[in-house]
């Protein structure tokens, strides 16, 4: 039985009243064109100074001149290379594996270069951890090439030769050697064999030297509780892939939980195989993205959390411990899921991302104690290793006027520290300081020196994630600017004449290849060391207590809070904000709100109602929302945006780090608020309270644009019970028409011949519902390969996103499908109390704590698409290999195509976003077009635009197998956003060969198209999403 | 920048005749000197075997990878020199000074030893060398000074016959006016009324035409489509740089290379082979042969009048070929690189919009199609010139009525069969297979 939820897209659509929901559904344009208005008006118009023969002559004119203009080419130059590199050919892209380890996000990439400039970043497939990168990672090319990264090093906001500032540093570091000022160090985390060994030297050279591992976003929690129980400061590793149950206490493993990086494994389970897959349970605040994928999901404030946790581990132990004030429908949860856990027991997982030590330290001990197969503290991850305590003590002692230098790099700590004031009064304490930094930011303008440091893509490196697993960074362009790596800057000011290369060459000779080849590591990018657990961990200078169980838990359930709790936590986009300057990730909705250009406190129904918060909508289907004082602790934070978010607990409010940076960075990419600043002792969750203040945000959302005309059976979904046990026709009906008085299917009956598409290539993309966590890796992919431009805050408020893939975000009730089908169903007339006017909004509120569903749409290449019998100049045809072709050189603009699209994926270009200065993100510098990909075309204003199925890459493989000789082996067809998705989600290839991956997805029981009865045949098909709902 | 040599005809015929006067005249003389034997060798078999055996490495008067040969025979000792060619490493080893003074001053590169040489042989060779024979050089260079001056001669001629045209013309304009009024007079004289007889003739014609509205309509419609047929013909081809001939910074020519020389237009352009591009050759590839060659010698019956008449001088390749080394910063006398380069700016002849998608590769090494098929007779190109009109119509021709080349790619096997057997033909054009789709070409 296919699912009769009513689905909606924002809470607003669930108020009958609300007029603009209805009008957004009925017509494309909420307001009358205001036609009337402008021409209406004979004043204004026998006011304008240019009569109709000015107007005939300008145009008589410029007509004229443009057809002059026309006939005269410009001169193109073309400069070869004088030396041409042998391994690079003009036309023909290389890829490099190199590895991202900018402190904040690990990834093992590929990188695509054209004629020596990256243009992708590609997921490296031969890695067996952190081989698949997010959307940060995927935009993070576009960085390397931001106009406004420092081009060379400073002193005193001057800039300087580099020799100055090696002979000033080293001036003062001798200076210092020997006396009783020390030499501070504040890194971000390197997880770096080579850098570790080199602060090693350093510190032997000149003594008295302290290095401080700082993350913007603490994870100590987790690594003290670690610590504590396993002897060095890691994070144990999980593989969600081998987990039948996963229940999460405020863990979003699926986001950057303790760095990210478990969406593939955790999807690989979420498939159904034979009849089974993963459960998962999720206890959280902030609706986040594991959230959205749970099976089943229990809002509770963090306190809550605490207690909860406690109380699971009492159930999981049999001991008694006091469920405190918890909500009876928790408790029960709690029971079930304890139950199964047991069942479970070594097939379960118990994840946490309580900001709490005795949490974590609780969830190692549940882990242990089931004997976890998913669970891996022998072979740790190294991708976080700031250390709270070393940080206060350091700023304790450049207070105390006890540091002689500060070298920082990879850190911002004027911008992400809650003290950051404090800390730079303290610089003032210290002799010389010192920021490495791409950018202009706070902590640059307040040190003495600044050293403007490579991008990744131009930098030597190498990192260790996980114990036993290596990956090498290699640069992949030439520095762009005068720029220099902060270990470079080491090694000279340690007077070693080697290069960092050579030198993570004898790293890596003495300590990780083991005979091994460096060749081959370094074209892999990645080396595994096969007994993972035997190699030595990294050193940890400090010494953790154990942490107590018995008192860990007394302290949990004892747990309460005071008012409202905020939860801070980095959204999918922007993450700590490092990137804040990329336009990609600015213009990215988050995958939940679908907001893009902001952060904003996102505040449960109820508790908006009781402080008067409302978010509502715009005569243009722009989103507004009140703002807030938010005030943790006596820092006020003005003017934050609120959005009401379903599902989030009530008591608590979210916020996103990473935004409200205002130094380094161009006006438009100065959004939101700084969240650093109430991020207290680098605690995720806070005591706050809120006080409504005047006026709206107006957001730039993409939330209630493209509503489907109410049409339904976008999502079809259904439970893994009914799956296993019920016929297809239940779950996964297709539509049917009456023929000659029979039922028969939809698809059976058409108006058009059908064009033979046995021959040759006939490509199909399968999405699958339950294997995609909404993480909008593709999303970014499919900006950096076609070319699609970024439109700006005030463009996307307008609906004039250009995204050619988004993911749709639908959240549903959460009740039982009999209880809806009887409301529905009981449901007579238009009006009165069985009314189904005002039904739907009668049904139980589901904003409380609603489902969610991801699904990525984009073009769908409907074999018969409505798109291509409007278009009046044939600029949109249909090719044999099922791509659903747009011509933009034929394109004159009418915009029917987008108004016939059901599907709503057409773009239409309203203005010239390259070469554009009002549209300054980064195609209208030289360095930003450096991107581009050249086998893409840039549109140019008055063309529409959509998907092309990546007919770039299906024709370039098609002609390397020509070139070769050979056919075309299944899995060589990709399209950008299948090649980015780790998960398994997307799979593209040909449906004609058919022993292809995606043929036989094709032939599955879950397989439907998207609004299937109206026959437009799509290219594109979904699998049916299932939710485990078996309780114990 | 559109260069258009010949502008007018007459200048051309003009130019060319009074070149081709002077060159037989001047090849007249360059003859005589011919002929002239030294030694105990014969300098014309000396020439074939140097040409044939030495002239890789040597040249007569400049350093090349070997020393010059132009007088060698009376610096060293004849036997001395026979040792050397046929073995000259046995010349080093025995540690004869003057063989390791010359090893060591050309990078201790080792000769080809010539054992099968005669003594004869090795004097024939010397005989070319110590006095080889005038070629045909000097008259080449001799006839550029009168091949620029009769160019300009040919512009003040021009200019000449014009004016002398013009005069006549006005002349007999003159005249028939005067013819005219005399005519008048004797009329008036012998008192015929000629306004009378005109208006017995009625309306003037155009009056007439304009009543007659059946003749307008026809008229209007006519000159309508006359005008629409020539403004369309103007439209289509705007934007159509078939013809297109830029000068490029250094004059290379295709024609000598790929013509005269019969280079492959892969070795050059070989990312033709594998890439959308076909690439413009980087500077080093061009030094594989000119770190050798250095000098334009032509072709052995000199440069033709139409050369010349272009002042395609020998000296003036060789003034191109020092260009190259400019740009790529060699040094000729040191035989090495300096390092200061200046990258060549050349000027694209064929340039497609950025919307269009073509790639060499496809045409070049799937489908075998020559080079000349688009680019037409390259090798007989001096300036490069856009041969086709790269114009969609014309992809679509070709694509049209080419057969897929599937011989031998198991690519093509599966699809070949079955499209074949659904359209009913034994070969598939390339339109056939697709090739006209929008998105093939654009996306």
């Amino acid at each position: 039985m296919s699912s009769n939820k009513k689905y909606w897209k924002s809470e607003a659509e669930l108020n009958p009243n609300d007029s603009i929901v209805e009008s957004l559904r009925q017509n494309e344009f909420v307001q009358e064109i205001p036609v009337d208005e402008f021409l209406g008006d004979k004043d204004t118009l026998a006011s304008t100074s240019t009569n109709r023969r000015d107007f005939l002559k300008y145009v008589g004119f410029s007509t004229a001149a443009a057809s002059l203009a026309a006939c005269e080419g410009p001169v193109i130059k073309s400069i070869p290379y004088v030396v041409k590199p042998d391994n690079i050919i003009p036309g023909v892209a290389n890829y490099y594996a190199t590895t991202i380890a900018d402190g904040y996000d690990f990834a093992s990439v590929l990188v695509k270069t054209r004629e020596g400039r990256p243009i992708k970043i590609e997921n490296n497939v031969d890695a067996k951890v952190g081989g698949s990168a997010n959307a940060r990672v995927h935009a993070s090319v576009l960085t390397m090439y931001d106009s406004t990264r420092l081009q060379g090093p400073y002193f005193n906001g001057e800039p300087v030769e580099w020799s100055s500032v090696d002979a000033a540093v080293k001036s003062k570091l001798n200076s210092l050697k020997g006396t009783s000022k020390k030499i501070a160090l504040l890194t971000q985390t390197y997880a770096s064999p080579s850098t570790d060994r080199l602060i090693a030297e350093f510190k032997e050279a000149y003594g008295n030297v302290d290095h401080v591992t700082y993350d913007a976003i603490s994870e100590d929690a987790a690594l003290t509780a670690f610590e504590a129980k396993y002897g060095e400061r890691a994070l144990a590793d999980y593989d969600f892939e081998k987990a039948e149950l996963i229940v999460s206490f405020a863990a979003d493993f699926l986001g950057d939980w303790q760095g990210g990086g478990y969406d593939s494994g955790y999807s690989k389970g979420r498939i159904p195989k034979n009849g089974k897959m993963s459960r998962h349970v999720q206890f959280e605040a902030n609706m986040s993205l594991s959230g959205a994928n749970a099976d089943k999901r229990v809002p509770l404030t963090p306190a809550q959390q605490k207690v909860a946790l406690a109380y699971f581990y009492g159930k999981l132990s049999g001991s008694s411990v006091r469920a405190g004030n918890l909500p009876e429908s928790a408790k029960a949860a709690l029971d079930s899921v304890a139950a199964q856990v047991l069942k479970n027991k070594e097939n379960a997982v118990v994840v946490s991302g309580i900001d709490d030590v005795n949490a974590q330290a609780v969830v190692l001990e549940i882990n242990e104690f089931l004997g976890s197969k998913a669970f891996d503290a022998t072979a740790p991850k190294y991708v976080r290793q700031g250390n709270k305590a070393a940080l206060k003590s350091l700023l304790a002692d450049m207070k105390a006027g006890r540091v002689g230098a500060l070298l920082m790099d990879g850190v911002n700590p004027a911008y992400t520290l809650p003290n950051a004031a404090e800390f730079v009064e303290a610089l003032q304490g210290v002799d010389l300081t010192l920021a490495f930094s791409q950018n202009m930011t706070d902590t640059t303008e307040a040190v003495q020196y600044v050293g403007a440091s490579n991008h990744y893509l131009e930098s030597w490196g190498d990192a260790q994630f996980k114990k036993g697993y290596y990956s090498l960074m290699q640069p992949t362009i030439k520095q762009l600017f005068d720029t220099r790596q902060f270990q470079t800057a080491l090694l000279k000011w340690m007077d070693k004449e080697e290069s960092y290369y050579d030198y993570i060459r004898q790293t890596w000779n003495q300590g990780v290849l083991n005979g091994g080849d460096w060749n081959q590591a370094l074209h892999d990018g990645v080396y595994a060391i096969e007994n993972a657990a035997s190699v030595e961990g990294v050193a940890t200078d400090t010494s953790v207590e154990a942490v107590s169980i018995s008192s860990a838990l007394a302290s949990l359930s004892a747990a309460t809070a005071e008012g409202m709790e905020l939860v801070l936590y980095p959204k999918t986009g922007m993450g700590d904000g490092q990137q804040a300057g990329n336009p990609w990730l600015q213009e990215f909705p988050d995958p939940l709100t679908r907001v893009s250009w902001d952060n904003y406190v996102t505040v449960s129904k109820a508790d908006a109602a009781e402080l008067g918060l409302v978010n509502d909508h715009s005569s243009d289907g722009g989103l507004n929302g009140s703002y807030v004082t938010l005030t943790v602790d006596g820092v006020d934070l003005h003017n934050v945006p609120v959005i009401i978010q379903p599902g989030q607990a009530p008591g608590s409010v979210g916020l996103a780090f990473g935004y409200g940076k205002e130094v380094g960075m161009k006006s438009e990419m100065q959004t939101g608020v700084n969240a650093y600043r109430l991020y207290k002792d680098l605690n995720a969750t806070q005591n706050v309270s809120l006080e409504k203040t005047s006026g709206k945000h107006q957001f730039a959302c993409v939330q209630l644009h493209r509503t489907l005309m109410g049409r339904g059976d976008i999502i079809k979904e259904t439970t893994l019970e009914i799956f296993n046990t019920k016929d297809v026709k239940e779950w996964n009906a297709g539509p049917v028409v009456s023929l000659d008085h029979k039922e028969v299917p939809a698809t059976s009956v058409d108006l058009w011949d059908s064009f033979d598409r046995s021959i040759g290539h006939h490509f199909n993309l399968s999405i699958d519902l339950n294997a995609c966590t909404g993480c909008g890796a593709c999303v970014i992919a499919c900006h950096a390969e076609n070319n699609v431009p970024v439109v700006g805050k005030s463009e996307v408020r307008k609906s004039r996103d250009m995204h050619w893939l988004r993911i749709d975000r639908y959240y549903s009730s959460e009740e039982t499908f009999a209880d809806d089908i009887a409301k529905k169903e009981g449901f007579s007339g238009l009006f009165g109390d069985n009314g189904s006017l005002g039904g739907f909004g009668q049904l139980e509120d589901p904003a409380a704590n609603p489902q969610v569903v991801f699904q990525p749409v984009m073009c769908q290449h409907c074999n018969h698409a409505p798109c291509e019998t409007v278009c009046p100049v044939a600029a949109t045809s249909h090719g044999r290999q099922g791509q659903n072709q747009m011509a933009y050189n034929r394109c004159v603009g009418t915009r029917y195509c987008a108004n016939n699209c059901p599907y709503k994926v057409r773009r239409f270009n309203w203005f010239l976003y390259s070469d554009n200065d009002e549209f300054d993100y980064h195609m209208n510098n030289d360095l930003g077009k450096m991107v581009i990909n050249p086998d893409v075309t840039v549109r140019s204003r008055g063309v529409m635009e959509k998907c092309s199925m990546c007919i770039q890459k299906t024709q370039k493989t098609i002609l390397d197998a020509k070139r070769d000789g050979r056919t075309v082996k299944d899995g060589e067809f990709q399209t950008a956003c299948s090649s980015a998705c780790s998960n398994g989600a997307m799979v593209f290839g040909d449906v004609n060969d058919k022993e292809s991956e995606v043929a036989q997805l094709k032939e599955s029981d879950r397989m439907y198209h998207l609004l299937e009865y109206i026959g437009t045949r799509p290219n594109v098909f979904y699998h049916v999403k299932v939710r485990n709902t078996e309780e114990a | 920048m559109k260069k258009v040599p010949y502008r007018n005809l007459i200048s051309k015929v003009l130019g060319v005749s009074l070149i081709g006067l002077m060159l037989i005249s001047n090849s007249l003389v360059a003859q005589d000197a011919a002929e002239v034997t030294t030694g105990q060798g014969d300098p014309a078999k000396g020439r074939q075997l140097f040409n044939q055996d030495c002239a890789a490495c040597h040249s007569l008067t400049r350093k090349m990878t070997g020393p010059p040969l132009a007088g060698v025979g009376e610096k060293y000792e004849r036997d001395w020199l026979y040792k050397w060619i046929r073995n000259s490493s046995a010349l080093i080893n025995s540690g004869d000074p003057d063989a390791i003074k010359i090893y060591n001053e050309y990078n201790q590169a080792m000769m080809t030893p010539f054992p099968m040489y005669s003594d004869q042989d090795i004097d024939d060779i010397l005989a070319y060398t110590d006095a080889p024979p005038a070629e045909p050089k000097a008259a080449a260079g001799g006839a550029a000074a009168p091949a620029a001056s009769g160019g300009a001669g040919s512009g003040i001629s021009n200019e000449l016959v014009l004016g002398a045209l013009i005069a006549i013309l006005g002349l007999l304009i003159i005249m028939l006016l005067l013819v005219n009024t005399t005519l008048r007079r004797i009329a008036e004289a012998s008192g015929v009324s000629l306004e009378k007889e005109k208006e017995e003739k009625g309306m003037p014609i155009w009056k007439a035409f304009a009543k007659n509205q059946f003749l307008v309509l026809v008229f209007t419609i006519f000159m309508l489509l006359t005008g629409a047929y020539f403004a369309y013909g103007w439209m289509m081809q705007v934007g159509v740089d078939k013809g297109y001939a830029p000068i490029q910074p250094i004059h290379y020519s295709h024609k000598i290379h790929a013509g005269d020389n019969e280079i492959e237009c892969k070795y050059c352009h070989s990312s033709a082979r594998v890439s959308k591009n076909a690439g413009i050759p980087s500077l080093n590839l061009c030094m594989n042969c000119h770190e050798n060659i250095n000098e334009y010698t032509g072709r052995p019956e000199g440069p033709s009048q139409e050369d010349l008449a272009m002042g395609y001088t020998n000296e003036f390749y060789t003034g191109e070929i020092k260009k190259l080394y400019k740009a790529v910063g060699w040094d000729e006398d040191e035989r090495r690189y300096t390092g200061e380069t200046q990258p060549v700016e050349w000027v694209r002849v064929h340039n497609l919009p950025d919307f269009a998608y073509f790639n060499h590769s496809q045409h070049v090494s799937v489908a075998g199609i020559e080079c000349q098929t688009c680019h037409g007779p390259v090798e007989e190109m001096e300036i490069m010139e856009q041969y086709a009109p790269l114009t969609m119509g014309w992809c679509i021709d070709c694509h049209r009525q080419t057969d897929v080349k599937v011989e031998g790619n198991a690519y093509y096997e599966k699809i070949h069969a079955e499209l074949s057997e659904k359209y009913g033909v034994e070969k598939l054009t390339a339109a056939q297979m697709g090739g006209l789709e929008c998105a093939k070409c654009h996306y």
